[in-house]
């Protein structure tokens, strides 16, 4: 054998060397995988978790407003919504013209949904159109068969019953500005909403609940395998107001189109049972999402029906103040109830004439007279005795001038004006004739409606300085409704005879032939009512024209009538409601302001369940009793 | 003159097959099994769309592996340089004319089927050699001159397939190679030289033949952190899934980062990683256990067989196995980097398990010949 041998030696040396390298080589992959396995095995065995599993917020249901006596006035609605999953579909256009068959689908969604296609994964869910009407929804799920990668999902959507009329408390919910992201990951979730005005935003957080959580299988994609986990949220708080929901629509009705402003209140506990700003807007609109063109509408629209008037709307009060000015006087000891001043039509001051309404004059007026005619001379005269300052001092008192706080955002100021404010606002010194149009509440002064209403359940409760609510419970999803409490308040150190005299006069507005309300009386034996009329001035009548002849609010523009106001109370025995109206632009205190408060206060009464059976509870609809009711509907 | 292939042999063909070593064929099954359950779990509890073509696929291999094995070994003799002709034929048609498939030129399309020649060319270049340094004295073999030939023989397919580019083939051909000449008796100094030669050539390797995904490929095997989302992505998920396997594993189709497609090519490139995911530190070192005594039985098979040619194949055979598991574990764990190589018997792949089982095929011809001399003249007849 040709020296094969030596070959075949160095062959199996080298096959040997070459055995035990690939056996080194073996070890080491071994002792690689020991390494991954065993030592950093718990590490990997972590990060293939986190690899997986994908940990999802839960929105939770958003809680329920409801009226004083558990009527829903926000609820949560089932919003049916039509979604395309591209990847369901070999023919996108195909299935979006099938679609359009059965549901309108416009230009612009259309191209929105063509830009979100290329934008998101295929698997998710792209929304066509949401709140749709539930015949058009069966439609589409009748015809699912047809419309490859047409989805019908329900969601949940905020959903005001009585829309328009309860607006002005409850605002709206809307989705999220930048501004309002607070690194709460619950807000960054799709679709979410939040309280943005009314009662809606200052319980937004009670109203949110607490997100829960869900564990889900991921696959490298992102999409959902399954579901390993879930911590259920907790549903927001059901909050109840002090509103009369009914009571509340019914203003919305008595006002229609009319660019006013009511409230009316309990003149003990300081709870709002109705507080109405019309003309308003749908909050319904607002969760949907306005157009361009439905703001526009809003915004431009003279009655400002985005403002909430009855908090923010500030209006001389006109004669409505009288009753500022007599207690004034009267706790000052400037007039006793029976001093009396004679009325010719007007007053002379220096170089002005300061006009009485009634041209002819009233004669000879006494404080009840005064003010039970609204006779303007009488005011002007005690005005200028007494003073600014002391006028504007018991304002304050009563509530005006400054803010209630009645919880809701937009709450105005009002405007009481002293001598010290003038000379620091408006660098000049204080005239005396602004004392006289200060008399009549007129000049600087300003105030709300609800400051009126105030002002008026000051009057009337028995000399307490109430303060307006307007939430009665926040009752957590998780705990047992506790009864509401009852605030306490101050005395107002006034002197209840004189208090006993502003209603003495109050009543008889409405009820003595002589009242400038007498039209609009209370027939009904203990259902009458006490108030006062007022009437602003909006524009300067010239001395020409004052010669001439006034015009007729109904001659005059829209914007330069006059603004009519009634403050009021009921009943007069023991005085329970307060109510302030204000018509922007409406006309006559007398003949638009009164005829309103007669309708609201004779409507309240009727409400009031004592007033309906002598005997019974103080509280309407006691927030624990009338709960159980709601759980069953 | 034609030869009939039987002619030098004195074993009938019932002879040879009764010579077969079964037990290594059962091993090859075995291994090849174990591919067939992973590729069921790979598919979620399935057979389809994997594991029953891979068992199409195995049978097959198994007749062309018997059928390779009983075939006269003079016949792998004379032919052997034939086959690689053909082999470097048609690598040049693909990069004349290649079909394009993943971003790189590897299948050539001869109408009836389609094949991958730098497959082929695997087998060509052991058979090539084997036959080169069969007939050479050791004397010779220690010349450098004597070494030019297969040096070039080499170099050029090697080129071709780097230009394809699939640089774990040409890694893996050149490194048989070496093996090979190494074993054929080449004296050390030789690899020394050229070792040095190999990280001088690597520059211009560098600079103007890898494609940028390679070096991409390369750059992130370095530091894979670097890229979590992009060309690192693959090596940190196959780790995340190795290691989370643990000792005994997640259980079959149990794997969370296979079966949520955490894992790149779990079928393929990565079906050791899934393995390792589902079966666990145990699963795997059963599977290396197989391939380890596979890689056994080829070194007994050369050690026994009395021709050199037949010992040469056997080593070669054997080499080429083992960096195939090598390469591919080894990348998988994140110790060399990912070039794209399947896990031989395995991963699901036709070629790949055709060509493993065309070259089992010669190993088991070198076992049914091992008694038969091949002297120097043997193919002169040619």
């Amino acid at each position: 054998m040709y020296r094969d041998n030596e070959r075949y030696k160095t062959f199996s040396r080298r096959t040997i060397i070459l055995f035990g390298g690939k056996v080194v080589l073996f070890s080491g992959l071994i002792g690689r995988m020991y390494y991954l396995q065993v030592i950093e095995g718990e590490k990997y065995k972590t990060l293939s978790d986190e690899n997986r599993i994908s940990l999802k917020l839960i929105s939770p249901k958003r809680g329920r407003i409801l009226d004083r006596s558990g009527r829903p006035m926000a609820i949560n609605q089932k919003n049916y919504r039509v979604m395309l999953v591209p990847e369901n579909t070999k023919d996108i256009e195909f299935s979006l013209r099938k679609l359009g068959k059965i549901i309108p689908i416009n230009a612009h969604d259309l191209a929105r949904v063509k830009r979100e296609i290329k934008r998101r994964r295929r698997f998710l869910p792209i929304m066509l159109r949401e709140n749709m009407a539930w015949n058009d929804i069966a439609q589409i799920e009748v015809n699912t068969p047809e419309l490859p990668g047409i989805v019908v999902d329900v969601g949940e959507t905020r959903f005001y019953p009585d829309g328009a009329k309860v607006a002005s408390v409850l605002g709206y919910v809307s989705g999220l500005s930048e501004a309002d992201l607070t690194g709460d990951p619950l807000l960054e979730m799709p679709g979410f909403k939040i309280g943005k005005a009314g009662m809606e935003r200052v319980h937004d957080i009670a109203l949110r609940g607490k997100s829960g959580t869900t564990q889900v299988e991921v696959n490298a994609f992102g999409r959902q395998i399954r579901e390993l986990e879930r911590q259920e949220g907790e549903a927001g708080a059901e909050v109840w107001l002090t509103l009369d929901i009914e009571l509340q629509k019914f203003l919305a009705q008595r006002l229609g189109n009319e660019a006013a402003s009511v409230v009316v209140m309990d003149v003990h506990t300081g709870e709002v049972l109705a507080l109405a700003s019309t003309p308003s807007f749908d909050p319904n609109a607002f969760n949907r999402g306005l157009s361009r063109s439905e703001w526009d509408v809003l915004v431009s629209n003279p009655r400002s029906p985005l403002n909430n008037k009855a908090i923010s709307g500030q209006y001389a009060p006109g004669s409505t103040f009288k009753m500022v000015v007599a207690l004034a006087a009267l706790e000052k000891g400037i007039v006793t109830p029976s001093t009396k001043h004679f009325c010719s039509g007007d007053l002379k001051l220096g170089d002005s004439t300061f006009h009485c309404w009634k041209k002819s004059g009233h004669g000879s007026m006494g404080m009840i007279s005064a003010i039970t005619q609204s006779c303007d001379v009488y005011f002007y005269e005690i005005a200028k005795r007494t003073g600014i300052d002391r006028i504007s001092a018991m304002a304050r008192r009563l509530g005006l001038g400054q803010i209630l706080n009645i919880e809701i955002p937009g709450e105005r100021k009002g405007l009481m004006p002293t001598r010290a404010w003038k000379k620091k606002a408006k660098r000049v010194s204080w005239q005396q004739g602004e004392t006289l149009l200060a008399g009549i509440g007129q000049g600087f002064i300003l105030a709300t409606p609800l400051q009126l209403a105030v002002m008026t359940s000051r009057l009337v409760n028995g000399g307490k300085a109430v303060l307006p609510h307007l939430t009665r419970n926040v009752v957590p999803s998780t705990e047992e409704p506790k009864p509401p409490v009852i605030p306490e308040f101050l005395a107002l150190d006034i002197k209840s005879s004189h208090l006993d005299l502003m209603k003495k006069a109050m009543v008889a507005v409405p009820n003595s032939p002589y009242g400038t309300a007498y039209k609009s009386r209370i027939k009904e034996p203990g259902f009458q009512y006490g108030g006062k009329t007022g009437t602003v001035q909006v524009r300067r009548i010239s001395k020409a024209e004052r010669e001439v002849g006034v015009k007729k609010n109904k001659d005059l523009r829209w914007e330069e009538r006059d603004h009519a106001l009634f403050v009021g109370y009921a009943p007069i025995e023991a005085p329970r409601y307060a109510v302030s109206i204000v018509v922007e632009h409406g006309g006559g205190g007398s003949s638009v302001a009164a005829p309103i408060a007669k309708d609201i206060l004779l409507e309240v009464q009727r409400r009031d369940p004592s007033k309906a059976k002598s005997s019974g509870d103080a509280t309407i609809g006691h927030p624990s009793s009338s709960s159980k009711l709601m759980k069953i509907g | 003159m034609a030869v009939s292939p039987f002619e030098q042999s004195d074993m009938s063909f019932g002879q040879r097959l009764w010579q077969i070593n079964w037990f290594f064929v059962l091993l090859v099954s075995l291994t090849a099994s174990v591919g067939f359950v992973m590729l069921y779990s790979a598919a979620n509890g399935n057979l389809n769309p994997w594991a029953s073509r891979q068992i199409v696929r195995f049978v097959v291999g198994v007749f062309l592996m018997l059928l390779v094995a009983v075939i006269d070994i003079h016949v792998w003799l004379r032919y052997a340089y034939a086959i690689y002709t053909v082999s470097l034929v048609l690598l040049v048609a693909v990069e004349l004319n290649g079909s394009v498939g993943m971003g790189a030129q590897r299948w050539v399309d001869l109408g009836v089927f389609t094949i991958q020649p730098s497959e082929l060319m695997k087998i060509s270049i052991i058979l090539l050699l084997a036959r080169y340094f069969y007939a050479s004295q050791l004397e010779s073999v220690s010349r450098v001159s004597h070494l030019l030939v297969p040096l070039l023989l080499m170099a050029a397919p090697a080129f071709l397939v780097l230009r394809q580019p699939d640089l774990g083939t040409t890694i893996l051909m050149v490194a048989t190679g070496v093996v090979l000449m190494f074993l054929a008796g080449v004296r050390i100094w030789v690899f020394v030289v050229g070792a040095f030669a190999g990280i001088a050539a690597v520059i211009p390797l560098w600079q103007f033949v890898l494609r940028d995904y390679q070096k991409a490929r390369l750059l992130t095997f370095i530091s894979p952190e670097k890229d979590p989302l992009g060309a690192g992505y693959h090596i940190i998920q196959s780790k995340i899934a190795l290691g989370s396997g643990g000792v005994f594993g997640k259980g079959l189709l149990q794997g969370t980062q296979s079966h949520l497609s955490f894992l790149p090519e779990k079928h393929t490139d990565f079906i050791f990683t899934m393995l390792a995911e589902e079966l666990g530190l145990v699963g795997g070192l059963g599977l290396l256990g197989l391939y380890l005594l596979l890689l056994i039985y080829c070194f007994a098979i050369s050690l026994r067989c009395r021709s050199h040619f037949g010992r040469l194949i056997g080593m070669g055979v054997s080499t080429s196995f083992f960096l195939n598991v090598f390469v591919n574990i080894a990348m998988v764990m994140g110790v060399v980097p990912v070039v794209g190589m399947p896990l031989p018997l395995v991963s699901y792949g036709g070629t790949a398990m055709l060509t493993t089982m065309f070259s089992f095929g010669l190993l088991l011809c070198v076992y049914v010949h091992r008694d038969v001399q091949i002297g120097p003249g043997a193919v002169e007849g040619n």
